[in-house]
């Protein structure tokens, strides 16, 4: 429960405003996509909340509800096989997709709309509400005051230990990008929990878990190697609940701005 | 005296005739009907009409099973869930490879003997993935639903097209993925398109012609009982599907049909009333299709509850009586255990976290306990289990089938308005995961890493003794499970799961006995046999369907 309150605490003060205030700071090495990408138009609170019912009415059963089901696309953070334009996105859902895997929708104008702006808006309905700052200074506090380069790495620069951040923009929406600095033990991934193995032979293992199955778990140690266990060589197998980070002590201009910086970090 | 001996010469000439045919491996109703004589062979879907998926096969036994190795692998060309059962028939296998085709092989050493492609029409249209789970076999022929809602008769033993019958209208989203029934003289199949809005059925064709038999909606019209259950023209398109292989117990000549969710699936206030006979155990009169008796599981479900588990049927003494049983582990996430002469229920319980309901009273009608708007209901959508195929040991008296733990839906209902061939959902559902915008468990598996990890949910192989309706011993997988279950004689356990590990498990105990990792999916039950023999256990896995013995 603790996390339903917080997750939607964050999503109800989530709205589109700052989506402007992103374009009017005018950042135009900004390449932003998904959850934050305006598309070719600019959609009406009305379009996405109808995009909303359209969307688990039509797409939601093949799609998955966080639309990333199908392999190969996330719609919800912008990830598409063919798709960049939201025209492109149109011609996809009026006349199918995949030789046949994605029927064709014959959906009205206003529906057509409705959809484009509810994946562009990622899968929000109640809009954007995320303070994201300047992302020039941001990347000063990332890399210097705020330490996050002592565990992440960007783009080949910084340890491997934590998750490598070089496409975090584009997996991650604003708000999960501030949640993660504010409360950070309510917004990391359980894949990602910090582990503690001891093995039969007496080995401590410490590091981040990469993958798991009822038989084995495989890690990225504090040393960078690659280990993969089985559970009945292991004497202790603990998983933190609590990630290696505490909450933030930067300021709430400074959150912003680092923000605005992670969601520039869009991979190669 | 005159009378009786022309009856001899009848039933003389009959019998010659009759073995005459057999002698060309035919296989006629009463081999199927005698299936547990002949144990070489898997003669059903569920390997015969009690669908117990118990094998007497007892080479591999629980002391030699770690001696299993590979003996072959069949490589399926098309990409997507395997769902499959195959069918073996005197050392032919007959398979089916989506979305439609049937292939004939060699089942010592896995080569192709032949292969039949079914060309859908181009409007198909189904919810979960171009599915089929298998063929049927009766006589000389091989039968097979498809997604544009056929019925298609191939030769059994050159795979030639023989006739193709009409099930469903495709243009209304009707589509068969469940492999045939074959009963006496009849090929029996459902439809699927709980999520289009259809009016579910089950249907009967003449083996021979393809000609209809009959035809019994699972949602009764106006003047027939239980209609009353729906309100309006709701009826009309209040789905209750029929996807998966039913059973057929021949002293009663009844056949028993789980029945799927109502439509709109999440919406339930839009259709209201018990919307009789969606989330049901029916059972048909098996020349007749004439509906005897049902069970409702789960009236005006809003949780896309199917009953679409397959109908489990066992003779035993149960808390002191001999009883002819129904065993049913529900999507809704209760275990129940009814009496199958009329539906009456005896016990039910819930095997995983249930909080939709708070019970079942006397006649094991569930209390309902809504959960308010936003707060997780469990069962999660995919339910405590799903249409996996179980299985139950006479042996051991466990009744065995694969659980998610700990998974919880939260459901938003709206309304939704009916339109042929469209998608009629009533609203949508999210996955309960740990954080926000945590990867949360989908239809299937597509990536080999498991980044929902346990604590979305996760499997557990659970042994039911019916006498209770409790699990004996519960086996734990870090990742769900859609694999069904097979028991043999020697008291072996096979199954799988998404982590792509082939178990074989100590039915008794639940110990883990030998496994080894095939790496794709199991989203279908092992099946064994034995050619010249050898026994053998197949299973697919991803995209290959692998084949055991024992190391010579």
């Amino acid at each position: 429960m603790k996390y339903l309150q917080s997750f939607f605490g964050v999503i109800v003060n989530f709205s589109r405003r700052y989506m402007f205030l992103v374009i009017a700071l005018g950042v135009s090495n900004i390449q932003i996509v998904g959850a934050q990408e305006l598309g070719d138009h600019q959609y009406t609170s009305e379009a996405i909340e109808r995009g909303s019912r359209i969307y688990s009415r039509e797409c939601a059963l093949c799609h998955g509800p966080q639309g990333d089901i199908v392999d190969g696309v996330n719609l919800r953070v912008g990830i598409f096989k063919n798709v960049r334009s939201d025209d492109d996105l149109r011609t996809v859902v009026s006349q199918g997709a995949g030789q046949g895997q994605m029927p064709a929708f014959g959906l009205n104008a206003a529906d057509l709309d409705g959809i484009v702006a509810f994946i562009r808006a990622g899968f929000d309905p109640d809009g954007v509400a995320v303070r994201i700052g300047d992302p020039a200074r941001g990347r000063v506090i990332f890399e210097g005051k705020g330490e996050c380069v002592s565990c992440h790495r960007v783009n080949g620069i910084g340890p491997r230990t934590a998750p490598d951040l070089s496409e975090i923009g584009a997996v991650r929406t604003p708000s999960v990008l501030q949640q993660n600095l504010l409360d950070p033990s309510a917004a990391i991934l359980p894949i990602n929990r910090p582990v503690r193995l001891v093995t039969l032979t007496e080995e401590t293992v410490l590091g981040r878990r990469l993958n798991e199955d009822t038989y084995t778990v495989q890690v990225i140690d504090s040393d960078e190697r690659l280990r993969s266990f089985r559970k009945s060589d292991l004497a202790t197998y603990e998983i933190s609940m609590q990630p290696s980070k505490e909450p933030t002590s930067l300021s709430g201009e400074e959150v912003a701005d680092v923000v605005g910086y992670l969601l520039t970090l869009r991979g190669q | 005296m005159n009378f009786n001996i022309r009856l001899l010469q009848t039933f003389l000439l009959y019998y010659i005739t009759f073995a005459s045919l057999t002698s060309i491996a035919q296989v006629p109703y009463e081999r199927i009907l005698n299936s547990n004589e002949e144990p070489e062979n898997w003669l059903t879907y569920n390997g015969g009409y009690m669908s117990q998926r118990h094998s007497l096969l007892n080479q591999v036994t629980r002391e030699n099973v770690d001696r299993l190795e590979l003996k072959w692998v069949l490589q399926n060309q098309v990409f997507g869930a395997w769902q499959s059962n195959p069918i073996i028939v005197d050392g032919v296998m007959y398979v089916t490879e989506r979305p439609n085709s049937v292939m004939a092989v060699d089942a010592v050493n896995g080569r192709v003997f032949w292969k039949y492609r079914h060309q859908n029409a181009d409007n198909a249209l189904v919810c979960c993935g171009a599915n089929n789970r298998g063929v049927a076999v009766l006589n000389d022929k091989v039968y097979m639903g498809t997604l544009d809602a056929q019925l298609v008769a191939l030769d059994r033993i050159n795979g030639q097209l023989l006739w193709k019958a009409e099930v469903g209208d495709v243009d209304a989203a009707y589509s068969v993925t469940m492999a045939p029934l074959a009963v006496k003289d009849k090929i029996m199949v459902g439809v699927g398109g709980g999520e289009f809005g259809i009016r579910g059925y089950v249907a009967a064709f003449d083996a021979e012609t393809g000609e209809q038999a009959w035809k019994t909606y699972t949602i009764p019209g106006p003047g027939e009982a239980g209609h009353d259950s729906w309100e309006g023209d709701d009826w009309e398109h209040g789905g209750a599907p029929v996807w998966i292989t039913g059973s057929f117990d021949p002293d009663l000549n009844l056949t028993y049909w789980g029945v799927g969710n109502p439509g709109p699936d999440w919406n339930a206030g839009q259709r209201p009333g018990d919307n009789l006979h969606s989330d049901s155990a029916i059972a048909l009169n098996a020349d007749t299709g004439e509906l005897e008796w049902y069970f409702q599981f789960t009236p005006n479900d809003a949780y896309d509850y199917d009953s679409v588990q397959v109908p489990v049927l066992a003779d035993m003494v149960w808390r002191g009586e001999p009883r002819k049983l129904m065993m049913w582990a529900n999507r809704n996430g209760y275990f129940y255990v009814l009496d199958r002469t009329n539906g009456e229920f005896l016990e039910g319980k819930p095997y995983v976290r249930v909080n939709w309901s708070s019970g079942l009273d006397e006649g094991g009608r569930p209390i309902p306990t809504p959960q308010p708007e936003g707060m997780p209901t469990y069962p999660g959508n995919q339910g405590g289990t799903n249409w996996y195929p179980p299985s139950f040991s006479p042996s051991t008296g466990l009744f065995y089938f694969s659980a998610w733990e700990d998974y919880a839906t939260i459901y938003r209902a709206e309304e939704s308005e009916y339109i042929p061939g469209r998608a009629f959902l009533g609203g949508g559902f999210s996955v309960l995961a740990p954080s926000p915008g945590a990867p949360t468990i989908g239809i299937g598996r597509t990536n080999p890493i498991n980044n929902w990890t346990s604590e979305v949910g996760y499997a557990a192989l659970k042994a039911m003794d019916p006498q209770t309706g409790e699990a004996v011993w519960s086996y734990d997988q870090f990742d769900v499970s859609d694999s069904g279950m097979l028991t043999t004689a020697s008291d072996l356990l096979f199954t799988g799961g998404r982590e792509g590990y082939f178990h074989g498990i100590d039915a008794q105990s639940g110990d883990l006995l030998w496994n080894v990792n095939l790496g794709g999916q199991i989203v279908m039950a092992p099946v064994t046999y034995m050619v010249e023999g050898v026994q053998y256990v197949s299973v697919i896995s991803g995209n290959s369907l692998s084949t055991f013995a024992l190391e010579e």
